[in-house]
């Protein structure tokens, strides 16, 4: 069970790996999730489906190694299976013909924003698709997401390739120049989330963003991913993980994320020692 | 002379607080042998009455008092599937032994505790026996499928293999047990014990699918096209509420079903050999009264805490919990902030909590549910200095599988609507029982829910 097919290195530190998982890849949508597990001990994750392949009976996982659970993920090889994993988890993407739809990706960002840019892509959308890293070396997808957009944009942070700067500045421009724009669809570290959303804002485009908040069970049992969205609590796991942007309540969101910093870092820290 | 019951010896809880180990060691053989004898054997007997799964006490009590041991066991698992979890957690107090005649004239007999020593003498010897197969005529290798594997699902599953069916369960988490795992604490329930009941029922020929999330990895029709005949759904009450009060979303605010979580399912309190964390200060505040508060209460304690103190808007004689549990806690310096109602959890400068801000309550008339309605006294508010928040108001039933399935007919705050005698819901061979029809109540009810589903879908297939 959960076998892992096929494993690939994107970048440094990310890591592609493909999973036998007949179930979940028959009816795994664009913008939804699985709960994993990587061995006895370990903890449960969330991460983003960013390929299925029903015929295959598999989907595809990109991760950055950032703590205890990835870097054991990263460790594993073809042939060597997960203990456990849960899905298709999560609210699927509404994907209808909007007419432009824009989707923005930072970092590992960018493998979530992948399905969701090919699925607004094949509902024949204009699709502009702006991916951004801190460096060259740390961009991903730039050839996939191409052949699924009208349009892409690369920036990298330190300008070693592509366009020098952030992805929101990309989107500044794009709106500046007036480019007609019905949806912008989001997804990275959370200070870009809320810049996008700071940007999109004055011009009233509807901005998805797509979170990853601490979760237990990702079913909806524990409130773990509690996420203020216009006032209201919502869960990131069940109501999500997509929100309208401009609702959400970020520095709470970044704040949450950080609650368990110390014990992550301490966690982390016997991972390499071993 | 009134005769007391046998006290089962306890472990010291100076000491207890710093482990996870049972707290209860159970009862002596010539304790329970004792105990046993003092039994009437009432020809009419009113315990088992009390008992939502039938069980024949008077019989078990008597092979006790023989030093039948092992028979006594096997008597109870004629009706009971989860025997020593029931000696372990249920209620007795307010179900057979409320019902013993010698109530009056002494103590009623420890039915729990003699439940819990004959069921884990006969773990002990190792000795699972296979229990006869009763298979049922037409019975035999129909497919039935169980949802959620939670004392209800368990309890249904292994009756209707009993009779003969093939059954699944099929749950979503990664460990079968539901609440028995994620949310009763290893000091009170040891998670071997449960492991070893799960063991016994798949012996029965049940087989587990865990990871399996019905309603998103697969749904109730699907189920049914791959064969399943009828389908018993018992996902629970897992829900957690908030109290809707400024500062919930801080950080160290914890739902009790995501710290109970985090500590038992993922035994957070064994990091960093296990992976999840769990975060907590030195001052634990508990709000809410019921057994979960309590087992998040001595949790905290156990995991380091200087105090744990529970916040209950009522009284002590509205506690929801045992109490058992009550004295448990109380032993252990768990302390008690009742007739007091949270209204602000204040932060400090880096977004953790800080403090409670609270109001006091006076009783007022009685409620809808019988008990005096807690009143705010005007200006009483006062802050209370804590660094973590447990909110353990209660759960409301998974809305997940009714969300996935339209047609299903729900009630009050999502529970499915099942009828009281067959568990029949409005879909045609879709079964529903335990918590997620009836709101979070004990795991005794909700395995007598199991049980009255099983036979109403025997009845079922018969006539279909």
């Amino acid at each position: 069970m959960n076998q892992i097919l096929k494993k690939e290195k994107l970048a440094e530190n990310i890591k592609k790996i493909t999973i036998e998982a007949p179930e979940i890849a028959a009816k795994a949508q664009a913008g939804q999730f699985v709960s994993l597990i990587v061995d006895k001990k370990g903890e449960r994750i969330p991460l983003t489906i960013v390929e299925s392949d029903r015929q295959k009976g598999t989907i595809t996982l990109i991760f950055l190694e950032v703590g205890k659970t990835t870097f054991k993920l990263g460790k594993l090889e073809k042939g060597d299976n997960i203990v456990s994993l849960l899905g298709p988890l999560g609210k699927p993407t509404h994907i209808d013909r909007l007419g432009t739809v824009v989707t923005v990706g930072g970092g590992v960002g960018i493998a979530e924003v992948f399905p969701v840019t090919r699925a607004f892509k094949e509902a024949h959308n204009d699709v502009i698709s702006i991916i951004g890293a801190r460096s060259k070396n740390l961009l991903i997808l730039e050839e996939p997401l191409r052949q699924v957009s009208d349009k892409l944009f690369v920036t990298t942070d330190d300008g070693s390739y592509g366009q020098k700067g952030f992805v929101s500045d990309v989107l500044k421009e794009l709106l500046e120049r007036q480019t007609k724009i019905d949806l912008v669809y989001a997804v990275g570290p959370v200070p870009m989330m809320r810049v996008v959303c700071e940007v999109t804002r004055p011009y009233k485009i509807k901005t998805l963003v797509s979170l990853n908040p601490i979760m237990v069970d990702a079913t909806g049992m524990c409130g773990s991913c509690r996420v203020n969205v216009g006032g209201e609590t919502k869960f990131g796991c069940v109501d999500g993980p997509e929100f309208d942007g401009h609702l959400v309540d970020f520095v709470e969101l970044q704040k949450r994320l950080g609650q368990f910093c110390r014990q992550e870092e301490s966690s982390r820290e016997c991972c390499r020692k071993k | 002379m009134k005769q007391e019951r046998p006290q089962a010896a306890k472990q010291d809880p100076k000491e207890r607080i710093k482990n996870f180990d049972s707290v209860s060691l159970g009862l002596s053989e010539e304790q329970a042998q004792a105990e046993a004898k003092r039994c009437l054997q009432c020809k009419k007997p009113l315990c088992v009455k009390g008992c939502p799964v039938e069980v024949d006490i008077p019989a078990f009590v008597k092979l006790i008092a023989d030093g039948k041991f092992g028979q006594a066991a096997e008597k109870i698992k004629e009706k009971n599937n989860l025997p020593i979890i029931c000696g372990r957690v249920c209620p007795q107090e307010t179900q057979c032994e409320v019902e013993c005649v010698l109530k009056n004239k002494a103590a009623p007999i420890a039915i729990g505790a003699l439940e819990r020593f004959c069921s884990e003498w006969q773990l002990n010897l190792q000795k699972h026996s296979k229990p006869k197969t009763n298979v049922t005529e037409g019975g035999n290798k129909v497919k039935l499928a169980v949802v959620g594997s939670g004392p209800a699902g368990l309890t249904c599953a292994a009756d209707l293999a009993k009779m003969g069916y093939s059954v699944t369960i099929f749950e979503s988490l990664h460990k079968p047990g539901g609440v028995l795992v994620y949310g009763i604490p290893e000091f009170r329930l040891p998670k071997s014990i449960v492991e070893s009941e799960i063991d016994y029922i798949k012996s029965l020929g049940v087989q587990l699918r865990e990871n399996v999330l019905v309603g998103k990895t697969i749904t109730l029709p699907e189920l049914f096209s791959q064969g399943y005949k009828a389908i018993f759904i018992a996902v629970g009450a897992g829900l957690p509420q908030f109290l809707g009060i400024p500062g919930e979303n801080l950080d160290r605010v914890y739902s009790a079903n995501e710290f109970l979580t985090r500590v038992n399912l993922m035994k957070a309190y064994l990091f960093p050999e296990y992976d999840t964390p769990i975060n907590i200060g030195k001052r634990v505040a508990i709000i809410g009264a019921g057994n979960v508060a309590l087992d998040a209460a001595r949790c905290a304690l156990r995991l380091g805490a200087d105090e744990s103190i529970i916040v209950y808007r009522r009284s002590q004689k509205e506690m929801p919990a045992r109490l058992e549990e009550i004295e448990h806690a109380q032993e252990e310096g768990v302390k008690f902030h009742l007739l007091t109602l949270p209204t602000d959890i204040i932060p400090d400068e880096n977004g953790y909590v800080k403090a409670l801000k609270c109001l006091k309550m006076r009783l007022g008339e009685e409620d809808a549910s019988g008990r005096r309605r807690p009143m705010p006294i005007e200006g009483s508010d006062f802050v209370l200095g804590v660094d973590t928040v447990v909110v353990a108001i209660g759960q409301r039933p998974n809305p997940l599988i009714t969300k996935a399935t339209a047609e299903l007919k729900t009630g009050k705050h999502g529970i499915i609507i099942a009828d009281e005698k067959t568990q029949a819901t409005n879909l045609k061979g879709v079964f529903a029982g335990g918590d997620i029809t009836t709101g979070a109540a004990t795991v005794i009810s909700a395995m007598g829910a199991g049980k009255r589903a099983a036979r109403a879908m025997d009845d079922y297939i018969r006539r279909n």
